[in-house]
């Protein structure tokens, strides 16, 4: 029998410093430009709420924003979720270029596959924002 | 006017389920007497032995490793290549009635267009998804977002809890049992058989083909979700096989331990998913262990998939019946076929995975050529593949087809040379990896495995299948054997597409 919990990882390699990715990461509320099927995204304080296409609601704890490592993590507590962690880090290669890696650990597992596997529609979302601009 | 095309699939369906397969248990008149008209195939091998990977094969004439979709939850893009498209392009009107799963279910975001059609109606945005004008889908439970499940929802909210839950509270495959036995994966379902999806996909067929004006040519692909596990047909049907009755079948072993010791004779993963110690990809329930299954269980599984195949054969007569009446007869192609088999007992396991054996292999296919186009009646003994649908559909359309097919026209009779037909699985979950890679020549079939989490990449399977059709004795260190057998895995490696990298992610479980 394998574990209920699961830990899933993409990322995405972006021709941009990290210091033009950040702001769509840093800004919780910048969810909606490169998330894919999130229509809607409210943050109180340390509290986020997402609405998906699909008719989803979730509330997320944010717990790290720090623009000197750009990293971000959040927390979903709601739903079928028993635990979550999703981690984005923005590592500057220093050649012009960024690696973008979301990580999704969560309980149940298959739920790590189905956000890291949304996340991952985003990372490009992001990669095309970026690059564009 | 052209040929019309009725491509009719059932999923997870063993080739012994039918009538005219020599199976006993279900009765199936009307594809038996579409197989005595037209061609019946005695070793249609599909080149993947689970849903999304199979489908993708049947609708892009492509093996996996060139569509991409290297397993459940991976996928298909929207722009590959796709039969649908070539016929639509060429006048066909176009619809797939029942299941795709061409994109994952699991899509809480929403992304896929497979889950939000259902919002919106039956034509998708721009004209076409895929090739296809009309979508109307369902799958094996009243759950999500398809229209199947939105439906007896809104008419028939009292039936949901009748239906068994597929998914667990762990988002896994639900071992749950019930019925008589506790089999996994049965329950007793009340609903009444005309709001059962298999009356439902008969019944939205029907609908579309009457939209159509007598003079279209036209392309359906009627996707029966049965007899897929949960066997949870309509109760009012149960009496048509009493369980008790039912033989168990010839590939499953009543003694533990003449199961274990033909077990042990295979790679390392047979034993260690049966004894519950390894699970190695998604699609049967991780919390189930085979070893645990029991004689009965096995009867009153099969029982109640017999049901299920009935069910559909009667559902394809009425749909035949409707083409009958708007006069469509002699211009009319059927083709019936699943994607996949299912364990079923076999070797004292239930449901499917990286097992490439008949159980999971040998698949039920026929095809009737249209009556005008003078097809003499046939039996074909040649290995062909799923992945010779796709042009098949576009011969009988008169359409060339697209470059990037890989399967060729189903032959008419054995006389027809054909390549040897391969097959595929890749599983990557939770850090468990299984990859498989088999060639099926005449009555050999021939299994390699790449390098995984319990294989050290030079195991294989042997199965000579005309001394031994239940697979019990592996060959694959049998020294008699070993010339023809490198031959087979250089014929394999020579015949097989290159690998389409890097491998698309998987963004879902199934």
């Amino acid at each position: 029998m394998r574990s209920t919990r699961a830990s899933v990882r993409h990322f995405v390699r972006i021709a941009a410093p990290a210091a033009r990715i950040w702001p769509f990461i840093g800004d919780p509320t910048r969810l909606t430009e490169w998330f894919p099927g999130i229509v809607e995204c409210r943050v109180e304080g340390s509290q986020r709420t997402i609405t998906t296409h699909a008719g989803l609601s979730m509330t997320e704890t944010l717990l790290t924003n720090n623009p000197l490592e750009h990293r971000f993590q959040y927390r979903i507590t709601t739903g079928l979720v028993r635990e979550h962690l999703s981690t984005i880090d923005v590592l500057d290669l220093g050649d012009g270029t960024s690696v973008v890696q979301y990580s999704c650990d969560a309980d149940p597992a298959p739920l790590a596959l189905m956000i890291a596997g949304g996340a991952l529609d985003g990372l490009r979302t992001l990669q095309r924002l970026v690059e564009e601009d | 006017m052209g040929r019309k095309i009725l491509f009719v699939t059932t999923d997870q369906q063993r080739y012994d389920t039918l009538g005219c397969n020599g199976g006993l248990l279900s009765r199936t008149p009307v594809v038996d007497g579409l197989a005595a008209q037209g061609i019946r195939y005695e070793r249609a091998i599909p080149q993947s032995v689970v849903c999304m990977p199979s489908r993708a094969t049947m609708i892009t004439g492509q093996h996996p490793s060139s569509h991409g979709v290297w397993m459940n939850g991976v996928p298909l893009p929207a722009n590959a290549p796709s039969v649908a498209t070539a016929l639509h392009d060429a006048g066909y009107r176009t619809a797939l009635i029942g299941k795709a799963h061409f994109e994952p279910y699991f899509d809480a975001f929403g992304r896929f267009l497979e889950n939000t059609l259902g919002d919106h109606g039956t034509t998708p945005p721009g004209g076409t998804h895929r090739g296809f004008e009309h979508l109307e889908m369902a799958t094996h439970g009243v759950m999500g977002t398809l229209h199947y499940a939105r439906w007896i929802r809104q008419h028939h909210p009292e039936m949901v809890g009748e239906f068994f839950a597929t998914i667990d509270a762990d988002l896994e495959v639900n071992a749950a049992g019930g019925g008589d036995t506790g089999a996994p994966q049965v329950k007793v379902n009340q609903v009444p058989r005309e709001w059962y999806h298999t009356d439902w996909v008969a019944d939205r067929t029907i609908a579309w083909l009457d939209s159509l004006t007598v003079d279209e040519d036209w392309f359906c692909w009627m996707s029966f979700p049965d007899p897929h596990h949960p066997w949870d047909p309509p109760q009012s049907e149960m009496g048509r096989v009493n369980w008790r009755d039912v033989d168990l079948p010839a590939g499953y072993p009543e003694r533990a331990s003449e199961r274990e010791a033909l077990l042990d004779a295979k790679p390392r993963h047979w034993r260690l998913w049966y004894e519950g110690s390894l699970v190695s990809n998604y699609e049967a329930p991780p919390s189930w262990v085979p070893a645990t299954l029991t004689a009965d269980q096995v009867r009153e599984v099969n029982a109640r998939n017999a049901v299920e195949v009935e069910l559909i054969d009667e559902a394809l007569g009425r749909v035949l019946r409707a083409i009958s009446a708007r006069g469509w007869d002699d211009d009319l192609d059927v083709v019936v076929t699943t994607d996949h088999g299912e364990l079923q007992g076999d070797f004292g396991l239930l449901f499917k995975g990286p097992y490439h054996v008949d159980a999971l292999m040998r698949l039920p296919l026929i095809w009737r050529p249209a009556p005008s186009a003078g097809v003499a009646p046939a039996v074909v003994t040649r290995p062909v593949g799923l992945v010779d649908l796709a042009p098949t559909f576009c011969a009988i359309a008169g359409v060339v087809p697209p470059d990037e097919f890989e399967g060729v026209a189903l032959p008419t009779s054995s006389a027809t040379p054909r390549d040897p037909v391969l097959t595929e699985w890749d599983s990557e979950l939770f850090g468990v990896d299984v990859h498989l890679r088999t060639i099926t020549h005449d009555d050999l079939v021939c299994t390699t495995y790449l390098p995984g989490t319990v294989h050290d990449g030079t195991e294989g399977e042997l199965y000579a299948l005309g001394d031994d059709p239940l697979q019990r004795e592996n060959r694959f260190e049998d020294r008699s054997l070993r010339t023809r057998r490198d031959e087979l895995v250089d014929e394999m490696r020579a015949l097989r597409p290159p690998e389409q990298l890097p491998r698309r992610p998987l963004i879902a479980p199934v």
